[in-house]
């Protein structure tokens, strides 16, 4: 972390936070957190200092990996030991070291002065109790109340977090709630001793972008009538530019970058920032309209499903996913279907490939219609319609070679597995990975890396249509743009049709040149994606565009244009080389 | 895979001491006619020799026959009957399970049905009807095990390819065109196979356990020396010649537990998350 030398081409680490000590609430120096032996790298956090000030929200950004959740744990005492600890550092609260506190002190501090909420709302509650008992539980545990005394504050604080009809919500399980209600409960929870610092780790991240744009704003409203000091972990730009006053990029395990919101946005600095930032999807370059000719090459219906659940003897609950589902796509066209969990946007997508059968409606491909077929009558079908899968790490086979993987759809349609082997090569090359892949097992490839495979597996059989079902949504912002580069790249050149599944309206505008909007199992809204963006018709649409976090920022003019991320992910090089 | 799968084994003592004993064992199978060239049946001293007499190491039971014959050759009974019925019960109960487990629905529900009326029927009894309706000889009784041991493995294997058949994997296997027994044998077994190698494991032991409680009740195939009818024939001479039941109840025990030691080893060796985590 030297400071001194700018002249070397690597640029220092960039710190410009003003040195106003007496708001410092937090002050983290020179914190180190060592991984266990065997680990990729030997410290986890390396020398990363931070502070957070009263009425303030720092923003501490990174990939998966970075080290930022960790900076977290430490802070809070939740790291697993022994494997991991602390070896070095300070973390002073109003000038006493909470790393060097015995295990009552910081007992009393957790949860009274410092609180946290996380990532997943269903996993850090407890499912067996009501939420009322488990606001009371911390109260009971730090503050001298009577009965009555702790129910009025419960009350009080589900009505802060803006919950409904707090005095009979009380009484409702966590599996009652959704999950931005059970977010709320959890920050209820969290403001439940009236912390000064709270330490917020992806709390929106498992959530909808609608009901992300809620949480945010309830974060950023409590912040300001509390004058907290709030820690954000988050790996988003748009969240940091939504509700950000200072932020921190981690990368490494080290903190490169700290300043106030409004400068790392639009002045970064350090090259890893920049780097982030110009990955960051962004819907100002809008591609050209795509010209509909001729027939179509895919149509859907009014298609419908329905899901019924239950058993033999039992009676059967019904789940709608999918009514009056319309679409239609053309030869070398992008078609985005955006919509929330739960809007029946994969359901559609398995409807066409056959994987779910259609309950009713026509799902047209060249004219003929699949719903109608059997499973042998279907099979010559699957040639054409291949599918990306949304997770890299479920979507390979852990025990096949990746070469036997893309040559498996081949094989089973009677080419000869020499001939399929070497084709697969070829495609290998053509994802930008090394042909040597092809012997190596999906364990040693990262999640991008992974992403390209399954690329070249649905490439394998020379498909007319490629359904992408949320391919990139489980991977960093910088593997993200790289992956949604090549596919765009590969349909380009081969002339594929895409149907392209995604939650976020900013991955679908980059990629797609039309977009279905879905909402309930219901297509509410089909037009090109320029018009979607600038002149939204259905008011969902509306209110999903108004969700996008971070929409008043605007990327840097000198990042915009950078198509390419240099060093993101070492596959850049093997495949350059 | 494989260095990594030997050292996480070792790493657990009584696996390896497991395997040794198990060693021990086959190696008493394998050259049983080596080490006592004459049967197991034949009188060999005097009746009622203590162990350690001159011509008996571990003594001799009524009718004079040497008792440490009569344990190297039940050896391979026991490992035999051992093997071949898990062998079966595999193939019964994997196949079963995974057919459930993958068309799951109505199918799966009809063969968890039909499971389940095994599983209610209590094991030994049911093992005891077999090979009396039936004449006891060896064929029989491993039919006979196999028949009352694969429903725990039906289970197991439903689960799995339960949880593997929604895997993204799979899914892509079906969307690449596929059939369905290539999808079940070279996507999902080959997923599923850790937990059912530790069970079956478990199960040998299960089984030689129950050959030798049906040779205690006689039921044993008359024609071969059993570590279970040696037991059943000295009981009821237990207060004069304790070693004529004690010396093959070692054996019995020993190899049980050998087993259950080397499954529980494959159980951690094969299940990365516990092996990392390590016991002592």
């Amino acid at each position: 972390m030297g400071t001194g030398q700018t002249g070397s081409g690597v640029p220092p680490d960039v710190h410009d936070v003003p040195p106003d000590v007496h708001d410092v609430l937090l002050d983290v120096r020179d914190l180190t957190v060592a991984l266990p032996e065997g680990a990729e790298r030997p410290n986890a956090v390396e020398n990363v200092s931070l502070q957070i000030r009263k009425n303030e929200i720092l923003c501490v950004v990174g990939e998966s990996g970075s080290g930022k959740s960790m900076t977290a744990h430490a802070i809070m005492g939740l790291l697993p030991r022994p494997h991991v600890k602390v070896v070095g550092g300070q973390a002073l609260y109003r000038g006493r070291d909470i790393l060097a506190m015995r295990e009552a002190e910081q007992r009393a501090l957790r949860g009274g002065r410092l609180a946290m909420i996380f990532q997943e709302p269903m996993t850090a509650l407890n499912p067996l109790m009501t939420v009322g008992d488990q606001i009371e539980e911390s109260l009971k545990a730090h503050a001298v109340m009577d009965r009555a005394a702790r129910r009025a504050r419960v009350v009080e604080l589900l009505a802060a977090v803006g919950l409904p009809d707090p005095q009979h919500l009380r009484r409702s399980y966590p599996f009652r709630l959704s999950g931005g209600q059970r977010q709320r409960v959890m920050i209820a929870m969290a403001l439940a001793l009236e912390p000064d610092i709270l330490i917020a780790d992806e709390p929106t991240t498992a959530l909808d972008v609608t009901t992300q744009k809620q949480i945010l704003n309830l974060v950023a409203k409590i912040q300001a009538e509390r004058e907290m000091g709030v820690m954000f972990i988050t790996h988003d730009f748009g969240v940091v530019a939504e509700i950000a006053t200072t932020v921190a990029v981690m990368q490494h395990g080290r903190c490169v970058e700290v300043g106030p919101a409004e400068r790392v946005l639009n002045r970064p600095r350090h090259p890893y920032t920049r780097e982030l930032i110009a990955a960051v999807p962004h819907y100002i370059e809008h591609r050209d309209d795509f010209v509909r000719k001729g027939e179509a090459l895919l149509k859907t219906e009014k298609v419908s499903k329905v899901f019924r659940l239950g058993g033999f003897f039992r009676k059967g609950r019904t789940l709608v996913a999918g009514e009056d589902i319309s679409i239609e796509i053309h030869a070398g066209e992008t078609l985005g279907i955006v919509g929330e969990s739960g809007s029946g946007k994969s359901t559609l997508g398995r409807c066409i490939i056959g994987l779910l059968k259609a309950d009713g409606g026509r799902i047209l491909f060249q004219g003929r219609d699949l719903v109608t077929l059997s499973r042998r009558q279907f099979r010559p079908v699957r040639k054409d319609i291949q599918m990306i899968f949304q997770d890299p790490y479920a979507s390979l086979n852990p025990r096949h070679k990746i070469g036997d993987i893309i040559a498996q759809g081949p094989v089973a349609f009677g080419e000869g597995k020499a001939r399929a082997l070497e084709r697969a090569r070829e495609l290998l090359r053509l994802v930008g990975l090394p042909e040597a892949a092809a012997d190596r097992y999906p364990h040693e490839f990262s999640g991008g890396q992974r992403q390209r495979i399954s690329i070249a597996r649905a490439l394998a059989l020379d498909p007319k249509l490629i359904i992408a079902d949320e391919p990139v949504s489980a991977l960093d912002v910088s593997v993200q743009r790289q992956v949604l580069d090549l596919l765009d790249d590969i349909r380009r050149r081969l002339g594929l049709a895409m149907l392209f599944i995604t939650h976020d309206l900013r991955i679908a505008a980059q990629v797609c040149d039309t977009i279905a909007v879905m909402q309930k199992g219901r297509v509410v809204e089909m037009n090109t994606a320029r018009e979607v963006f600038q002149n939204p018709q259905h008011p969902y649409t509306r209110t999903l565009l108004e969700a996008i976090p971070g929409k008043g920022w605007e990327i840097p003019e000198d990042l915009r244009t950078r198509r390419v991320v240099p060093g993101a992910e070492s596959l850049g090089q093997e495949a350059g080389a | 895979m494989n260095r990594d799968f030997w050292r996480a084994f070792a790493r657990n003592r009584g696996a390896v001491l497991g395997l040794a004993i198990l060693g021990v064992v086959v190696f008493c199978a394998v050259f049983a006619g080596v080490l006592y060239p004459q049967s197991p049946w034949d009188m060999a001293t005097v009746p009622f020799q203590p162990p350690l007499s001159q011509d008996a190491l571990l003594g001799s039971d009524t009718l004079g026959r040497d008792i440490a014959a009569g344990i190297v050759y039940g050896a391979r009974v026991s490992l035999l009957i051992g093997l071949t019925s898990t062998a079966v019960a595999l193939l019964i109960g994997v196949t079963l399970g995974a057919v459930a487990g993958y068309h799951g629905g109505r199918v799966d529900d009809a063969i968890m049905r039909f499971t389940e009326l095994f599983q209610t029927i209590p094991n030994f009894v049911l093992a005891v009807v077999l090979v009396a309706i039936f004449t006891p000889s060896i064929a029989n009784i491993v039919v006979a095990i196999a028949i009352v041991s694969w429903p725990p493995l039906a289970r197991l294997a439903r689960g799995e390819f339960m949880a593997l058949r929604s895997r993204e994997f799979v899914q892509a296997a079906v969307t690449a065109g596929q059939g369905t027994g290539t999808i079940i044998l070279r996507q999902i077994l080959p997923n599923s196979l850790s937990p059912i190698i530790v069970s079956a494991s478990l199960m040998v032991a299960t089984a030689i356990l129950l050959e030798s409680s049906l040779s205690f009740l006689g039921l044993g195939d008359p024609n071969v020396m059993s570590w279970g009818y040696m037991i059943g024939a000295a009981r009821t001479v237990i207060r004069q010649a304790w070693w004529m039941s004690f010396f093959p109840g070692v054996a019995i025990l020993l190899t049980v537990l050998a087993l259950n030691l080397v499954g529980e080893g494959l159980n951690d060796a094969l299940n990365p998350r516990l092996a990392r985590k390590g016991r002592a």
